[in-house]
Order: C-alpha cells, then structure tokens, then sequence
C-alpha cells in the first residue's frame, strides 16, 4: 500500500487532534506562534535526515510511500517534522491544561502578586 | 558519522541548548517530562508500524544492531531495537520533540501569542458555573 507511511501520520494527527477541543489545548488557534515554532526544527531534521539517506542510514519502501521526492527526501520525512513537532506540542498544552505545571512561558505576574503575603 | 553517534550528539545538543543557550530549563520540569512519557508510548505505537513493517529500513554498519532484514520485520526486542525500531531513534526522537517545545516556549516568553492559554479542560466548566454560580 502506497499510502502507509501517510497514514501513520494520520494517526498522530487524529490522535492528537481532539486535545485542541476537549481540553482546549489553543495550539492550532495560535497558529501563527505554532508556524514560527516549526521553522528550526523541520530545518534542522531535513539536514539530517538528508545526510542520513545520501550516508545510507535508512532508506524508505517505495512500495509503502507515495514516491514524491523533495530532492532525496520522501514527501512523508517532511510531512512527520512537521506532524510530530504538532502532536508533541498538543500533549505538552494538554498536560499543562489539566495540571497547570509551569513551561516557564507564562505571562509575569502584576506586581502586586508577585510576592503573595 | 554513524546513526548511533549523530544520536547521541543530537540528545547533548539539544540539552546543552535548553539549559545554557535558550535557558528554558525543559529538562528539570515535570511539565516536560509528563508529557514526554506519553508521547514517548505513542512514539514506540507509531514507530513500530513505521520499522516492524519495514516501511523505513536500516543499514546495521549505521546502528548497534543489524540491518533490517529484506525477508521479514527486524527482532522485535533485543538486537538493538525497541518495538522493532532501533534504539537510536528513541533519541532522535527525544532531539526532535525537546527542540520543538523550547522553539514553542522561547516564542511564548517573547510574547509570540502567549495568549489564549491552554485549558482549561471541557469537563471543568460544569464545575467552574455551579462555583460561581451559588457565591452570592
């Protein structure tokens, strides 16, 4: 099946999606945040992953993927540096949703909250 | 460079990142490593389909154990691999994950749409109506 490797990511996607809705996780509604956040990582991944195949670390099944090549990289090694980092950052704001836990993003407190009594 | 030492470079890296040049600290917070155990459980799900059908394959003189073989899926356990993947991925995947949170965490302290917040969860507002509800 051309398509597995495609619907894995699929998985990760559907998997991870519905934190966005039930414990409003507001990870795609800040997309314009979650964009910036992908930029280094999918860069730095791609270098990777193209020095990996050119060296013959992995290589991929053309008879599990779609065969579109961004140069020497298969469509889905691009597709899962962008998927993963989503679902990563889902679980993360799903965590914090329900916990509260710091990431140490958090806005500082006005200053007459800084030091409760 | 073989997949085993890029691995291992790419974990200290990124460590080494989080902690002295972004300083976000992600590796001494529970609100890291929480999440990054379930997404690890999920990582070994998805990656095992990904290796233990050999939709992506291995060369050994890259990894500690064996080449994937061309007859049928790698040892599940043992040989190097976790859940059919090699235990080199584990790390790359540990690299991945820590750079894309601090990249999300580094925009947010900068104010990059810190807000709206997450949560809080669907299942709370009942609760949080019937609180404010009945004060008066």
């Amino acid at each position: 099946m051309k398509l597995a490797y495609l619907g894995v990511l699929v998985f990760i996607l559907l998997a991870t999606g519905w934190l966005e809705v039930v414990l409003r996780t507001r990870v795609y509604a800040r997309w314009r945040r979650l964009g910036l956040t992908l930029l280094l990582p999918v860069a730095v991944f791609v270098v990777w992953d193209l020095y990996a195949i050119a060296a013959g670390h992995w290589d991929f099944d053309p008879d599990q993927t779609t065969g579109v090549l961004l140069g020497t990289l298969p469509l889905e090694e691009l597709l899962f540096f962008i998927v993963v980092p989503i679902a990563a950052i889902l679980s993360v704001e799903a965590v914090r949703s329900v916990k509260g836990w710091s990431l140490g993003d958090e806005a500082p407190l006005p200053h007459h909250d800084r030091f409760p009594s | 460079m073989t997949y085993t030492q890029l691995a291992v470079v790419g974990v200290v890296v990124m460590v080494l990142t989080d902690l002295y040049v972004a300083r976000t600290r992600l590796v001494t917070r529970k609100a890291f490593w929480v999440p990054y155990a379930i997404i690890v459980f999920f990582q070994l799900l998805t990656n095992g389909v990904l290796t233990g059908f050999s939709i992506v394959t291995y060369s050994g003189d890259a990894i500690v154990g064996s080449s994937t073989p061309v007859d049928g899926p790698p040892p599940f356990i043992g040989d190097g691999r976790i859940m059919f993947a090699p235990v080199e991925d584990l790390l790359f995947g540990f690299s991945l994950i820590l750079l894309s949170i601090m990249m999300w965490v580094v925009l947010g302290r900068r104010g990059i749409q810190r807000d709206p917040m997450a949560g809080p969860p669907r299942w709370r507002d009942r609760k949080a109506r019937s609180q404010a509800g009945p004060a008066t």
